[in-house]
């Protein structure tokens, strides 16, 4: 297991070392130079004031430079500042991953309530009528344009009907989080209604390879009541293919909320890497890349771990797979 | 497999077949959007701005957009691109995963290794936001020149080659699984035995038996393929207009809600309905095409 960890950090370590240098390089192929766009709205700068704003950020020196200098600081934990806030990256990162953590933790949670009992329904009846429609119902969800469903609850609760904000974080401050409740809704929603569809699925079919298991036929003939059955027996060994999925999918879900954050003005890490991105803003968007990459990777990770952990017949001794 | 098993088990799945025809009726529709429009007599591209937001009628069915161009039609023609996008991305994505699939399953050891560890690695990577970076880099500081760079067509071959650097590793896992098992058989044995060589065992001997999966995983990816472009092009990093697509014609949408809320219908549902008809086909195709699953019901 050690050993499993180690390398597999390793080889973390490399992707995240790999992706910093890609994204370094691609940044240098966005379209505008950063510090003509600073100056852009600024008449009275001269071309000598580029050239010193270059000088101070280093942009005058050749590619591979700059990278070293970045990864030297950044691994004595100076991550440099952001171009467009003007405040340290870290400073900037921090709430934000707050706000997305608060968004995905309450969708996630709120998709998990409602895809494992629907699953479970739809494993004990296949092919029955409530199975086809829970069946369209989760087609419906995986092929939906998350940003189209944003678009559609904006235009129904806060365009039409007028019941809930369309957009931000709401008041900040210790007014009360009950306040900001109302902004929390409808990106919930949108990040939830996109998901259902997958997990739903994933337990349907978990459940259905578990109910039909020697142990389940036991647990029957020896008189246990379908319910028992069902939840305690059942669902405890669907929940291992289940909890890995969720631990892959919060890195997909992260770049996920992307969209969702953008339309719904969320300040959460997604809408910083959108707007980090467009902004021309590389420090920041270096930064935001790579957590949103290192969450990935962690994802997978934990994924392996959580099936070795519920899974007692898997281990990682031997052949190390 | 018999022609007629197949097409036996796929008509029982009548979702997979009202799909499959929903499709086709989708894609005669793109192609005839040219007809369709001097048949109205309106023009994609003839903005008028004394037209703007116009109510359906029988000039335009379904009204016009914020600077006065017929809905219908550019529904019809961003039809043809979305699309198109989404089958020329599927496909080349399935021919990269194929080849790599097929290589790393046949000849296993050192390039099996070398070969997973790519695939894992760009599945570990934030997709969106890579292919947002990507679709905002300036071509020409590659040394494209810039009339190739700022032509119309190529926003198209752009995402396309995008989409299709990242889409293959599903199709290449399920090869690859596929390969490995097919590599043991008997009539593999054989060929070997024979004196076949490896190109020939692999695509006379293993593609046919690992075609299955392969196209299953392709037509899902379809699906994906269109999902991504569409945000891409809502995004403005996608499709580039004038060129209409779904996905471009709901950038708008936003700002307009209030104003002409069914601008912001349209081109998504026309997304979501050609969605979730390629993943229903798939799940149809995967039902007919897998043996193991007979009796299933």
């Amino acid at each position: 297991m050690t050993r499993f960890l180690a390398s597999r950090l390793l080889q973390a370590l490399a992707v995240l070392l790999l992706m910093s240098f890609v994204i370094t390089v691609l940044m240098t192929l966005m379209p505008g130079d950063p510090v003509d766009m600073m100056l852009a709205g600024n008449p009275r700068a001269t071309p000598a004031d580029a050239a010193r704003l270059k000088a101070l950020y280093g942009l005058d020196k050749p590619l591979l430079e700059r990278y070293w200098h970045w990864l030297q600081a950044a691994l004595a934990g100076d991550f440099g500042f952001s171009r467009l806030y003007a405040q340290p990256v870290l400073t900037i990162l921090l709430p934000r991953l707050g706000n997305t953590l608060l968004l995905l933790g309450a969708a996630m949670a709120l998709t998990l309530a409602v895809a494992l009992p629907l699953g479970v329904y739809a494993a004990r009846r296949p092919y029955g009528w409530a199975d086809n429609a829970i069946n369209l119902f989760c087609f419906a969800g995986i092929s939906v344009p998350a940003f189209w469903l944003a678009l559609l609850l904006i235009l129904l609760f806060a365009v039409e009907l007028q019941w809930l904000p369309a957009s931000g974080l709401g008041p900040v401050g210790g007014e009360g989080w009950w306040q900001r409740l109302p902004y929390l809704v409808l990106p919930v929603a949108s990040l939830t209604l996109a998901s259902i569809g997958g997990y739903t699925r994933y337990v349907r079919a978990a459940m259905m390879g578990e109910l039909r298991q020697d142990y389940i036929r036991t647990a029957r003939a020896k008189g246990l009541g379908e319910g028992r059955v069902v939840w305690r027996h059942a669902l405890r060994n669907a929940t291992i293919p289940v909890v890995t999925i969720v631990a892959l999918e919060f890195g997909a879900l992260f770049s996920g909320a992307l969209v969702t954050e953008t339309m719904f003005a969320w300040p959460g890490m997604g809408k910083l890497i959108y707007d980090s991105i467009m902004g021309n803003d590389l420090n920041v968007a270096l930064v935001a890349l790579l957590f949103a990459t290192l969450t990935t990777l962690a994802g997978n990770l934990l994924a392996d771990a959580a099936y070795a952990g519920l899974d007692p017949r898997i281990s990682f001794k031997g052949d190390g797979a | 497999m018999r022609a007629g098993r197949f097409l036996r088990r796929f008509a029982r799945h009548r979702l997979a077949a009202a799909s499959a025809l929903l499709l086709l009726v989708l894609a005669v529709a793109a192609a005839a959007a040219p007809w369709v429009e001097s048949w109205l007599g309106v023009e994609a591209t003839g903005i008028s701005l004394l037209d703007r937001f116009g109510p359906p009628s029988a000039l335009h069915p379904l009204g016009t957009d914020e600077l006065g161009r017929d809905v219908l039609v550019r529904l019809l023609y961003g039809g043809r691109v979305s699309l198109f996008v989404g089958v020329a991305a599927a496909l080349a994505s399935a021919v990269i995963g194929t080849g790599i699939g097929l290589l790393a399953g046949y000849f296993g050891g050192r390039l099996d290794d070398l070969l997973m560890r790519v695939t894992d690695g760009l599945i570990a990577l934030p997709l969106l936001p890579l292919l947002i970076v990507l679709g905002a880099i300036d071509l020409t500081r590659l040394g494209i020149p810039p009339e190739v760079a700022g032509a119309e067509d190529a926003s198209l071959l752009r995402i396309v080659v995008l989409v299709a650097l990242f889409g293959w590793t599903t199709v290449a896992r399920l090869v690859r699984g596929a390969t490995l098992s097919a590599r043991r058989r008997d009539y593999v044995r054989a060929a070997v035995a024979m004196g076949a060589d490896s190109r020939r065992i692999m695509l006379a001997h293993i593609l046919p038996n690992v075609a299955a999966p392969a196209v299953v995983a392709t037509t899902l990816t379809v699906g994906n393929v269109i999902l991504l472009e569409s945000v891409l092009s809502f995004l403005g990093l996608g499709i580039q207009p004038p060129l209409p697509s779904w996905g471009n014609m709901l950038t708008n949408a936003q700002e307009l809600v209030g104003t002409a809320p069914l601008l912001a219908v349209w081109p998504g549902l026309l997304i979501f309905l050609t969605v979730i008809a390629v993943n229903l086909l798939g799940d149809g195709l995967q039902d007919a095409l897998d043996p193991r699953v007979v009796g299933k019901r």
